[in-house]
């Protein structure tokens, strides 16, 4: 049974090379600006929902606020950016920093809590985020922070001709925070965090220290988050709180992973590349007429999705493997 | 700050915390009866301010009369919507709580997108209703009519319930399958039946709460929203598996909000809200009453 799991594990690790080297030549297939911005945000919100799914798909604290550390990352990285004249790298750092520790935090009193007390408490703590972004007038307030556009370069990572390096760091930021996943899904921590997920009481019996475990979920989650939204400040340049730190944005990084599969390390790809391009798709093609199809048709999807095949839709595949392997 | 204003701002507060509470109660009741919470429970405080609307739009049935018609529609709406999408996110076989989360979250979107397309994102409201607009003063005190009205209806709500659960035959098997599923079925409840007729009951409730709310508030799609996120700290603050914990946490919501309202900008009034459920729950992990 080891056996097999390690050969599960290399193969997991020969299909993500195969489908990087497939999407880095993508750029090259597909020239439409529009279709490329989707690509963008398709990797990017994989990325997302992969680090979501750290905390609440592998060491089961659903939380439903993810959007304060994604906002955290956009904020620190656009105010450093344009008050400061710091570069974008080291906001995207900084950004990671501090929303590690707020999550550390934050997590000191919550992880106590069970059930929908801990959902509540994260929705209620980003939004307290978002309303105190909105007040706050040094930082924009409700107007927001428009990036000024210093020229194309990579040190300060503004590209107005072209989307492609974009493309390639929201690539390179889905394959790293796929990996810290494959990573961490053999390692100590990750058979603590599913233990924790499936039964506290027993793990804390059998010596894993269940709070330190969610820490360290909570820690990891929130950096690569900041990581995004600084991305994100930078891709779109002009940010403000509803645009970044909206119970939207939790849902989004969620959403993924549950249509995919939770607590799954292809879950939050598959669901990344099956619901972005649509949403975008759908918003832009039906969305315009203001007539709330695009909603009609998501909603729709999403109550299919979670009655008809509540494990996931990575269950799919795995059960084909399954009957090859017989 | 006059004395005269915090009584003003307290007195507003404490009504708009039972309309709280009579939104909330109906979370309350289907989340103590299966372990469900209903994220698309906003969306039903909005169809039930649509139906008052429609109702005064086109037969003139004034929103206090349309009171018995929109909770009979909404328990009939709840009842549906278990039987045809709950039913089946409780049978999955991994991770429920997720996917009863997010089946009723999509439930939520699709409900929005409907109200879109069926009555366009306009902001519609009652212009003239016997409540509407009309305020009495009592000992100095100045109380809006509807708000008052919306009170009222809260406590009698809360007291019809109360009796409800304590006194009638339904009453008891909703205790008892909520105590166990699986015994009562035993005894010859049908455990689908009591979940569908608690869908109803709670939708019904919140049905008067949209019924009030639409003499004095815009009518549009995204109206859910806001309240959802406050049926959510109400009921939790409550404590979760406690009704009538539903009732005090909108008394307690509701003075929070005004009060933080006097020192505070009121574009931060909501913060209270939130700051005093994370302090009643990190004293109290499980609300003020909460069982569960």
């Amino acid at each position: 049974m080891n056996n097999s799991f390690a050969l599960r594990r290399r193969n997991d690790l020969i299909m993500a090379a195969v489908l990087t080297a497939a999407a880095a030549c993508m750029p090259f297939l597909v020239k439409d600006v529009y279709v490329q911005n989707i690509m963008v945000l398709t990797l990017m919100y994989a990325a997302l929902s992969q680090s979501w799914n750290i905390l609440s798909g592998y060491c089961g604290q659903i939380s439903l606020g993810h959007a304060l550390y994604f906002g955290l990352g956009a904020y620190t990285t656009a105010l450093l950016f344009t008050k400061f004249g710091v570069v974008p790298w080291v906001g995207m750092i900084a950004g990671g920093l501090i929303s590690a520790m707020i999550a550390l935090a934050l997590g000191y009193p919550t992880f106590r809590l069970g059930g929908h007390y801990f959902v509540i408490a994260t929705i209620v703590i980003a939004e307290i985020g978002l309303l105190l972004f909105h007040n706050w007038d040094w930082a924009g307030a409700a107007l927001g922070i428009d990036i000024p556009v210093r020229g194309d370069s990579w040190l300060k990572f503004q590209f107005t001709r072209s989307k492609l390096p974009y493309f390639y760091f929201a690539l390179a930021f889905c394959v790293v925070a796929w990996l810290i996943t494959w990573w961490l899904e053999d390692s100590k921590w990750g058979y603590w965090w599913r233990a924790v997920k499936d039964n506290p009481e027993a793990a804390q019996s059998l010596g894993v220290v269940v709070f330190n475990s969610k820490m360290g979920a909570a820690a990891v989650s929130a950096f690569l988050t900041a990581i995004g939204g600084a991305f994100y400040a930078m891709f779109v340049s002009y940010i403000d709180p509803d645009s970044v730190m909206s119970f939207q944005f939790s849902l989004l990084m969620a959403l993924p992973a549950v249509l995919g599969g939770i607590g799954t390390l292809w879950g939050p790809v598959l669901g990344a590349a099956i619901l972005i391009p649509l949403t975008e798709v759908t918003r832009s093609f039906i969305g315009g007429s203001g007539r709330g199809v695009d909603l009609i048709l998501y909603g729709a999807l999403i109550v299919a999705i979670s009655l008809a095949r509540p494990e996931g839709l990575v269950g799919l595949f795995s059960r084909r493997k399954k009957e090859t392997a017989r | 700050m006059t004395t005269q204003t915090i009584v003003q701002s307290l007195a507003s507060g404490l009504l708009m915390g039972l309309l709280y509470g009579l939104i909330a109660v109906g979370l309350a009741l289907i989340f103590g009866l299966m372990d469900v919470t209903n994220f698309a429970h906003g969306e039903f405080l909005m169809l039930a301010m649509y139906v008052t609307f429609f109702l005064f739009a086109f037969f003139a049935i004034d929103p206090l009369l349309a009171m018995p018609l929109v909770a009979a529609a909404l328990f009939a709406f709840g009842a549906v919507i278990y039987l045809l999408v709950v039913r089946f996110a409780m049978r999955a076989k991994t991770n429920v709580g997720m996917v009863q989360i997010f089946a009723t979250f999509g439930l939520a979107i699709l409900l929005r997108g409907l109200a879109q397309f069926f009555f366009t994102p306009d902001y519609r409201s009652i212009p003239t209703s016997w409540l509407g607009g009309k305020t009495v003063s009592v000992f100095g005190v100045f109380l809006p009519v509807p708000q008052l009205v919306g009170a009222l209806v809260a406590v009698a709500a809360f007291g019809a319930l109360y009796f409800f659960i304590k006194k009638t035959d339904f009453g008891r098997a909703l205790e008892a399958t909520r105590e166990d599923a699986g015994a009562v079925a035993l005894v010859g409840i049908d455990k689908n039946r009591v979940f569908a007729l608690g869908w109803g009951l709670g939708s019904a409730l919140v049905g008067l709460a949209g019924a009030i709310m639409a003499s004095f508030f815009y009518i549009y799609p995204d109206v859910g929203a806001s309240f959802a996120l406050i049926a959510y700290v109400t009921v939790a603050l409550g404590g979760f598996g406690s009704v009538f914990g539903a009732f005090a946490g909108g008394i307690i919501v509701g003075l929070v909000e005004a009060s933080t309202a006097l020192i505070l900008p009121p574009s931060l009034k909501s913060v209270g809200i939130y700051a005093v459920y994370l302090l009643v729950v990190f004293i109290r992990p499980r609300g003020l009453f909460g069982s569960i």
